[in-house]
């Protein structure tokens, strides 16, 4: 009887494994399909003979998306964007989440801005009056357009607010007898032991912004200034535009017009543009459990 | 002893007195005051913007200037020949990507939770976890290569099974059923990392004593396990009510087409279509104000639920 439940164990956990298995792979394969493309020939793409290995190895994708302008245009959006944006979020969710982690005692207006901020997760006026405030805020092609109305992830404030207020209240009380402003306690006394919720919100704000596509699409008025995952859009949904102006390409281009294709090409930008994700991806995994599990503390 | 406590504190406030107490909270208002100007201006600012639900807006003229309607963009916005499909549509996408977005993931922690190797945990965690942190945009650009008809691995697979090509992206029956698989391909490794997490709170002697009492795995599972995060289950379930009109905008609106439009149109792609791009600026904000109103009603029903049976608040 033993020997047989532990034989149907088994089995069970082989096939689970399989499984399992499988269902990751499947997670993970479109994107090693979507390499093995960038890194074949255009007669290889066209003839369907690629699947998960490149084949007639070849980097002229990446050398002509290189070449071109308008991939590292908008790379340079938005990297300006990420640098920009994920400062502002962070500088405004640690200057919110600071006051209102302390209790009705100590700042009486703790809950009026608490409400305030909560209540714009309940509603919003919806896509036409954002839209409509933007432009009458002067920001239209603008980067300021793809910042400030998100400058407060209001949910990721709550996750660093919940987190100064499992502090233990020590530590502020000895910092406020010691003649500490709020500002030095919150530098040096409460920002120093924050490391993971601070480091948590960061990469949540880092992958929202370089995510964000939206926003550049109806803001941005020139091609220009359309950060990198609006630009790509435009490459996704009409493959052939990344080519339209082939004609007066110069000398080296011409030659590597004739190894790639839309196909190709698309790939490498697409792989290009979750390489960012990937250098952060330990980091994600580290911490975003805990960001999880923290938004969900009680306050 | 707490309230003892707290009258001391208030005693030594009044002696400091109420100026004092006003200085040293004057630093606090500063800190709070630019997000408060931020969300005032770019949150409460479109609410108020909402307005224009009810005018004939004229941008040019503004909030101020442009006529009041009342009611008549809603009565034009519901005597729309697609109004009442494109709810529907909304409907049946979003409740099937909540049923799968909660059960996919369960089933997953729990048969992730059977192997003891942190090895293979993590290994597997790490894969699942990808596609969750990539934009529509990227997914996109692979699901239309991934689904060609003439040229993509699906319908090449489907091929050597002697079964002809399907249109995924612009068959009215494939398509909302496409939608809904992909999203929750997309989301379900993420989705399980809560329930691993409620999965290691459970006692480990409960299952000591379980085996003990001669209980067999599946057992274990249906009166030990299942129980141990029935509560997490619950709130996330009840959690996901508020997006009964989230069809999922950066997915579809990536990936329709007019020929889906019969299915595959959702509340926020028109609105999308209609104030964006045809300019209808007054007709497109009743649509979202209508879907704000509904999704304020489904968001406090589903906090007072989540509150009253799991103990959660968000503040």
């Amino acid at each position: 009887m033993k020997i047989k439940s532990s034989v149907s164990r088994k089995i069970f956990l082989v096939l689970n494994f399989i499984f399992l298995t499988s269902l990751a792979l499947l997670c993970v394969l479109p994107f090693i399909n979507l390499l093995a493309i960038s890194f074949s020939s255009k007669e290889a793409v066209t003839s369907g003979k690629v699947t998960f290995l490149p084949v007639d190895f070849t980097a002229s994708s990446y050398s002509f998306i290189m070449q071109s302008q308008a991939f590292l245009k908008a790379v340079g959006v938005s990297v300006v964007r990420v640098i920009l944006g994920v400062s502002v979020n962070l500088l405004l969710i640690v200057l919110t989440a600071y006051p209102l982690s302390k209790s009705k005692q100590q700042f009486r207006a703790r809950n009026f801005y608490s409400w305030i901020f909560v209540l714009t997760i309940l509603f919003s006026g919806g896509l036409i009056p954002s839209y409509m405030i933007v432009r009458y805020t002067g920001l239209f092609d603008s980067i300021w357009a793809l910042i400030l109305p998100g400058a407060l992830p209001v949910f990721n404030m709550l996750v660093v607010m919940n987190y100064f207020r499992s502090l233990p209240q020590e530590l502020e009380e000895a910092a406020y007898i010691d003649g500490a402003s709020h500002v030095r306690t919150l530098i040096n006394v409460v920002l120093p032991v924050s490391t993971p919720t601070i480091a948590t919100v960061t990469l949540f704000s880092f992958v929202s912004h370089w995510n964000s596509w939206f926003d550049g699409m109806i803001y941005m008025r020139t091609v220009d200034h359309y950060p990198l995952q609006t630009y790509l859009r435009t490459v996704v949904i009409n493959p052939e535009a990344f080519f339209r102006n082939t004609a007066n390409l110069n000398g080296d281009l011409q030659i590597l017009l004739g190894l790639v294709n839309a196909r190709t090409t698309n790939a490498a930008q697409l792989f290009l543009a979750t390489i960012p994700i990937l250098l952060i991806y330990p980091f994600l995994q580290k911490y975003f459990t805990t960001g999880l599990v923290m938004g969900s503390v009680k306050g | 002893m707490k309230i003892k406590h707290m009258t001391m504190d208030k005693k030594s406030i009044s002696k400091i007195g109420k100026r004092n107490r006003l200085i040293r909270e004057l630093p606090l208002h500063f800190m709070i005051i630019p997000a408060f100007i931020i969300v005032a201006i770019y949150s409460y600012g479109s609410m108020l913007g909402a307005g224009i639900a009810f005018q004939d807006f004229v941008p040019t003229k503004g909030l101020f200037g442009s006529d009041w309607v009342g009611l008549e963009n809603f009565r034009r916005l519901f005597a729309l020949p697609d109004m009442w499909q494109v709810i529907g549509n909304t409907i049946f996408i979003s409740v099937s990507k909540m049923i799968g977005g909660i059960i996919v993931p369960v089933v997953f922690a729990l048969l992730l939770n059977e192997f003891k190797s942190s090895k293979i945990r993590r290994s597997l965690q790490t894969m699942v976890y990808l596609p969750n942190f990539l934009s529509w945009v990227i997914l996109s650009g692979i699901f239309i290569d991934l689904l060609s008809p003439s040229s993509g691995i699906v319908n090449g697979v489907l091929g050597l099974l002697g079964i002809e090509p399907i249109f995924f992206l612009g068959d009215k029956i494939w398509f909302p059923i496409t939608m809904i698989i992909t999203d929750i391909w997309k989301g379900f490794g993420f989705g399980s990392v809560i329930y691993l997490a409620a999965l290691t709170g459970i006692d480990p002697t409960l299952y000591e004593s379980a085996v003990i009492d001669g209980a067999n795995r599946w057992k274990q599972i249906l009166h030990i396990t299942l129980p141990g995060i029935l509560s997490t289950i619950i709130l996330m379930t009840v959690l996901s009510m508020a997006n009964i009109l989230n069809g999922g905008f950066d997915q579809i609106y990536n990936l329709y087409s007019p020929s889906v439009y019969a299915t595959g149109d959702i509340l926020d792609t028109m609105v999308f279509r209609l104030g964006i791009e045809r300019t209808q600026y007054s007709l497109a904000t009743a649509a979202g104000l209508f879907k704000s109103g509904v999704s304020l009603i489904f968001i406090l029903a589903s906090y007072y639920l989540a509150d009253r049976f799991a103990g959660y608040r968000i503040f």
